[in-house]
């Protein structure tokens, strides 16, 4: 199976964290293009001034995540205060990876304590642990700094995969109609009528474990919404007057989509992405709660913090501290989402307020 | 001297249920260059779909049953795909109705001119823009270098309307078809317009057909006259001879129930009825029901034409005055 033979190389001799680092790489440089077009483009740009004015402080909280997700990313081997350990020197280590080089220690500790939870033993940083350690040691903060990374690469990779995937079928399907949008329609719906938890895990079991492969079934299964909204709006959009006079004037069919179709619907590709990134945020912590997610996210924070729970006293900080990370990341996004999609409605667009 | 636009026997029709039904019936008229024929007639009575239907751009399930679309003697009706495409806007350009719609709303409108010019002619950007600002320029648009920037929502309706005239005029097309150009502005700028395309025929030789309800607008820009009902064209002729003495039912009825010629303090006089829809146009002349001076024969004969002088018309009524005169 090719798909599956695709994956296994990509987690194979490129190791998850430079693959990793290749999307990341892929991402930025699509987030730096977008940013060129809206600067180049005076609606889209005021559109982007209002949002960032209504929202400054959502937008703030956002780029905090993002400049977590790029420290995390930029990555190197060896270097100063991995070479205590053998293991590390050998591994490339992130910014993120350094400046919390060391912070190990051998149990529980809860936030801010100079001793272990349980028995007494002083700890190797006396009061430098803000959020305290899980089971194994290891800082939470650490770890909810490391989540971010993950996130913004599930929510990124997987709307790259189904933003372009539905806009493509909901356009062919609105335009065309007849038998292309039957064959669309037919495939969307037997989607939509499968449980897509099920879906996930089936697809998951198919493609293996792995943070593509995780994206790749979130993808196939959460692009169904959007791609019958691009549908529908297609479908008003071929029988406005500038479609017919694009087509009076001799415009071909691919030409109206790439230049009339497409340009109309962005409006709607940024908020459903803005939308899409926060369901499938959500949508990973889930699989990691049921054991199938990606290693590192917040949801296997929280998957392995479960049962602390029960402990006497309550271990609280571990999942806590990555339930406020989800919180706060999905509250700014889809603050954002708010104020884009009161700029970007079509009524309003480009009024000056 | 032949004519450029050749129209003969067109028919298209809509689904309705399991049968087909004709939205235009056998429809014929022809443009010379550097005239104009207005295409009149109430709603509803086919004069878009006219246009469209020459275009080959009925929306489905509507299709061109039969006829020809003859310009310059090459029939369009049998043309390919990617051949119609070229003659789209390269050789008929159309002038839509609804300036505020019309426009693509995310680009900006020097832009669309711009595409439209390089859909059909391999120039260089720059070129291109010069060009643009030219038609801007030439279609009476102030201030072009500014407008060019500017997107259709911050233009008025009737600069809208000029950016689209200059659109369709931007590869000199030798037929326009304008589909009602200034029913969506005020009277001043529907004027302004209505000279602007009468100038630019004067300087292109350009065949119109003009689109209209409004004999104010026939008035000012058409040579000639097509009076069209219920997906029929019931009398042609030169717009004197038509607007002076019509011969159909339905034009007088028309020309009775404009305000201008009725005194003041006079009710204006109306047609009794109204259009039939496309399903149910009755057997016979499908103005019988609403005709003042119908007859028992009327709603059992379709009327044929009836050549009088270099006038059309098709009435039974008339036939007699076809042979005598």
């Amino acid at each position: 199976m090719t798909a599956h033979r695709l994956l296994a190389l990509a987690d194979g001799p490129l190791a998850g964290a430079a693959f990793g680092n290749i999307i990341v790489a892929c991402l930025l440089a699509l987030a730096v293009a977008t940013f060129w077009y809206c600067r180049k483009n005076e609606i889209w740009w005021q559109a982007l001034v209002e949002v960032f004015s209504r929202r400054r402080f959502s937008v703030l909280v956002l780029s905090l995540y993002v400049a977590l997700a790029l420290a995390d990313s930029v990555s190197w081997v060896g270097g100063g205060g991995g070479e205590a350990d053998g293991v590390l020197s050998h591994e490339a280590r992130s910014l993120v990876d350094r400046f919390f080089s060391g912070s190990t220690e051998k149990s529980y500790s809860s936030p801010l304590a100079a001793a272990e939870f349980y028995d007494k033993t002083p700890l190797v940083r006396s009061r430098g642990h803000l959020l305290g350690t899980n089971i194994l040691g290891q800082d939470v903060l650490y770890m909810t700094v490391k989540g971010a990374r993950v996130a913004l690469l599930i929510g990124g990779l997987t709307s790259l995969i189904a933003i372009p995937l539905a806009l493509f079928f909901g356009m062919v399907a609105g335009y065309f109609g007849g038998r292309v949008d039957d064959l669309v329609f037919f495939v969307m719906s037997t989607l939509a009528s499968m449980p897509s938890i099920l879906l996930l895990i089936a697809l998951i079991m198919v493609l293996g474990q792995s943070t593509v492969s995780v994206c790749v079934a979130l993808g196939v299964t959460s692009w169904v919404s959007f791609c019958r909204l691009a549908r529908g709006e297609t479908m008003k959009i071929r029988e406005l007057d500038y479609v017919v006079a694009a087509r009076a004037l001799g415009v071909s069919h691919a030409a109206i989509l790439w230049r009339h179709v497409l340009p109309n619907l962005l409006h709607l590709v940024v908020i459903s992405f803005v939308l899409l990134f926060s369901s499938l945020v959500l949508a990973e912590a889930t699989l990691s709660w049921l054991g199938i997610g990606v290693s590192g996210s917040w949801g296997q924070m929280i998957a392995q913090a479960k049962d602390e729970l029960s402990r006497d006293p309550i271990v609280w900080w571990n999942v806590a501290a990555a339930g406020v990370a989800v919180f706060v990341l999905l509250l700014a996004v889809n603050r954002i989402g708010d104020a884009l999609r009161d700029v970007l409605d079509p009524r309003t667009l480009g009024e000056g307020r | 001297m032949s004519a450029l636009l050749e129209v003969e026997g067109l028919t298209t029709t809509f689904p309705a249920g399991s049968e087909r039904v004709p939205v235009l019936r056998d429809v014929s008229f022809q443009v010379r260059a550097g005239r104009c024929l207005a295409l009149v007639g109430e709603s509803g009575s086919g004069k878009s779909m006219t246009a469209l239907s020459i275009l080959r751009l009925v929306p489905r399930p509507g299709r061109v049953e039969a006829g020809s679309v003859r310009l310059d003697g090459r029939e369009l009706t049998r043309l390919s795909v990617p051949d119609m495409r070229r003659v789209r806007g390269r050789e008929v350009a159309m002038i839509f109705q609804e300036p505020m719609t019309s426009l693509n709303p995310v680009v900006s409108v020097g832009r669309q001119v711009v595409e439209a010019i390089e859909l059909h002619e391999k120039v260089s950007q720059p070129a291109a823009r010069e060009r643009t600002l030219g038609l801007f320029r030439r279609v009476g648009i102030p201030d072009p270098e500014a407008r060019f920037h500017s997107f259709p929502h911050q233009l008025s309706g009737g600069l809208k309307q000029r950016v689209m005239i200059a659109m369709a005029l931007s590869v000199r097309p030798r037929v326009l078809l304008a589909d009602e150009p200034t029913t969506a502005l005020d009277v001043t700028v529907q004027a302004q317009i209505l000279e602007l395309l009468r100038e630019l025929q004067a300087e292109s030789g350009a065949a119109i057909l003009l689109i209209t309800h409004d004999f104010g607008v026939v008035n000012q820009l058409a040579d000639d006259i097509a009076v069209m009902y219920a997906g029929r064209i019931v009398e042609t002729g030169q717009r004197a001879d038509v607007l002076r003495g019509a011969l159909h039912p339905y034009t007088q009825g028309l020309l009775r129930a404009l305000p201008g010629r009725a005194q003041s303090g006079e009710r204006l006089l109306e047609i009794p009825g109204r259009m039939p829809s496309p399903k149910d146009v009755p057997a016979g002349c499908p103005f019988a029901p609403r005709c003042p001076e119908a007859t028992p024969a009327c709603t059992a004969w379709a009327p044929r034409f009836t050549e009088i002088g270099e006038r059309r018309v098709a009435c039974l009524l008339r036939e007699d005055r076809g042979e005598l005169g």
